[in-house]
């Protein structure tokens, strides 16, 4: 490699570094400013203090954690059922998991309303648990892109079609085979994308708002639209949990001790 | 009553037919092979067994009981996979365990279970290993302890060797044989090795295009192979092409050369087209024989043991190997040779 290349490829990534840093550090450096002439935490305090930061935090979590829930367990045995017995199917499935990328939430939301208000025959709205279930339910098809990539990919590590007859010949059925074998060897996949999952429900806004559920992202909103200095320290908290997600992610992929089946 | 009786078997997918009526009776304890190149539907006939596909026709049953409404997972049969497929996220005691969990075996009794499946393979020591960090032969013995720790009533082997290399080959197939002599349990081998079917089996069913061409005991295959097929696939042999001349006498000729053969040429007429085939240990320059043809040296070459000569026979090229001595000369091309060899060694070979 020559001296200018070198000094190009630097330069290429201290751009690119510059880039993500510089508006990140100005958002830092502002949520300090809540005391005039001083760094402080002052708003960092001021957030961690409101009670409707942990009610709406805590929220949040929880159905992150129901819908990872809800998504490995109907995409874990999808992803595997196509692999192993329609593998024709499987550029249709993947198109229909992609489909949430391209229709936006606000469509399912007020779809969902329509469906499952008050006067239908399935009224999940006119419940607390209802909108609840409807809300983590919406959830699962938004994480479904991420979720069912992430899960097939794992499932291409694995030779899915010799290890389930290897289980069946040895007596098992299918709620055995998935729990026993195919889960467990999928877990590195299963987390990253229940990471993913746990990232967009954390920040996701438009369902929560529209079903009316005490949810962090509309919090967020609310906030930023009526203070100045704590939407900016909650958008560095928010940006703090996602990393972590993300190296939860890197920290548990290169640990797992599940191997590829042949080498 | 035998043990395992395929009977009339058929699968087709979609329009075409991979396994066609075929007939087998194994017996409790055999051990028998099926050989074939890739694609002659033995392969197919062993997942039919184990449950994995469906026939078209036919019915499979194992001890009288008809297998055909049974499920894989019900079957009770032992499978041994040519990818290993162990559970790479389980160690060897959990991977030969699976079985016995499975069907509720109490702990105690799964641990001396398995304790006594890794004596028989001599991986005691290795028990807490996991599949990648084991070699390949270590993994395809784990996997055989594997599909015997629930005391199947059958095993069956899926070229279970041609993963691994050739020393490990040898060894593994002679400790298979060792085992299942040992538990005397009723053992199907699919291989496309000749060698290793006829080392290894009771009788060897060799197949072609989804048929059973010829079923018999590993000698009766290599000395009297049933049609042309079979002679051409299980071992190397010489094809010579030839014309009866007189059927009563058992006359041929090969070229300008007659000679007599020991079979009968029966139903067969004068100046009838018919190929011959010689085994490449049966002939030879010096040893004594009462037939004699005569040939051009091709090629010999020394490999050690035995020196092979390719003689050219009417056109027709035969090889043949003798023993190495050290006061041997070997043959050159172009020198023309008598190949002598005994009339009992040439076979009449049917398509």
């Amino acid at each position: 490699m020559s001296v200018w290349t070198r000094i190009v490829g630097w330069a290429v990534l201290i751009f690119g570094l510059l880039y993500f840093f510089l508006p990140l550090s100005g958002l830092f450096e502002f949520s300090l400013k809540a005391r005039r002439g001083v760094y402080s935490f002052d708003a960092y305090r001021e957030v961690f203090a409101d009670p409707q930061f942990q009610a709406t935090f805590t929220y949040s979590v929880v159905m992150a954690l129901v819908t990872i829930v809800i998504g490995i367990l109907i995409v874990v045995p999808t992803a595997f059922w196509v692999r192993l017995k329609m593998p024709w199917a499987r550029p249709y499935v993947e198109f229909l998991t992609l489909l949430p990328l391209v229709i936006p939430a606000i469509v399912v939301v007020f779809g969902y309303i329509r469906l499952y208000n008050t006067a239908s025959w399935l009224p999940l709205t006119g419940s607390i648990f209802g909108t609840n279930t409807l809300l983590a339910f919406g959830y699962t098809i938004l994480a479904l892109p991420y979720m069912y990539r992430a899960v097939d990919t794992g499932l291409r590590t694995i030779d899915v079609a010799t290890l389930t007859e290897a289980a069946q010949i040895l007596g098992a059925g299918w709620f055995t085979i998935l729990r026993r074998v195919i889960l467990p060897n999928v877990v590195p996949a299963v987390l990253s994308g229940a990471f993913l999952t746990f990232a967009i429900v954390i920040g996701e806004f438009t369902l929560a708002a529209l079903l009316d559920r005490p949810a962090f992202g509309p919090y967020l909103q609310r906030i930023g639209a009526n203070k100045a200095y704590e939407p900016f320290a909650l958008s560095v908290i928010a940006f703090t949990i996602t990393w972590a997600c993300l190296a939860l992610i890197q920290f548990v992929s290169r640990f797992s001790k599940a191997a590829p089946a042949r080498h | 009553m035998s043990f395992l009786v395929l009977d009339n078997l058929q699968k087709c997918f979609g329009a075409v037919q991979v396994v066609k009526n075929f007939n087998m009776a194994i017996e409790k304890g055999e051990f028998v092979s099926f050989l074939g190149p890739s694609g002659c539907g033995k392969t197919t006939v062993l997942r039919m067994i184990a449950g994995f596909e469906t026939p078209s026709g036919g019915t499979i049953s194992i001890d009288g009981r008809d297998q055909s409404r049974l499920k894989t997972n019900q079957r009770n049969i032992g499978m041994v996979f040519q990818a290993y497929a162990l559970f790479p996220n389980m160690n060897v005691f959990d991977n030969v365990a699976f079985g016995l969990k499975v069907a509720g075996t109490p702990r105690a009794a799964i641990e001396a279970r398995v304790k006594e499946m890794l004596a028989l393979i001599r991986l005691e020591h290795l028990a807490d290993r996991y599949p990648y960090q084991m070699s390949g032969g270590q993994q395809q013995r784990v996997a055989l302890a594997r599909a015997l720790a629930p005391k199947p009533q059958l095993l069956l082997l899926d070229e279970p060797l041609s993963a691994l290399d050739a020393k490990i080959r040898i060894s593994l197939r002679e400790e298979i044989r060792q085992i299942q002599r040992q538990l005397g349990i009723t053992t199907v081998f699919v291989t496309h090795d000749q060698e290793e079917a006829l080392s290894i089996s009771d009788r060897i069913v060799v197949m072609n295009a989804g048929r059973a061409d010829q079923i018999g005991t590993p000698s009766e295959i290599y000395n009297r192979p049933a049609t042309r097929f079979v002679a051409s696939f299980v071992g190397t042999l010489n094809m010579l092409d030839a014309t009866v001349v007189d059927p009563a006498e058992h006359t041929v000729r090969v070229g300008n050369q007659v000679i007599t053969l020991k079979e009968t040429l029966v139903g067969k007429t004068a100046g009838e087209p018919i190929v011959l085939a010689l085994r490449p240990e049966a002939g030879s320059l010096q040893g004594s024989g009462d037939t004699t043809l005569k040939g051009d040296v091709l090629s010999s070459s020394f490999l050690g043991s035995v020196i092979r000569t390719k003689i050219s026979v009417a056109g027709n090229p035969v090889s043949f190997d003798t023993f190495n001595a050290p006061d041997l000369t070997m043959p050159r091309p172009g020198e023309t040779v008598d190949l002598r060899f005994s009339s009992g060694d040439l076979l009449v070979v049917r398509d």
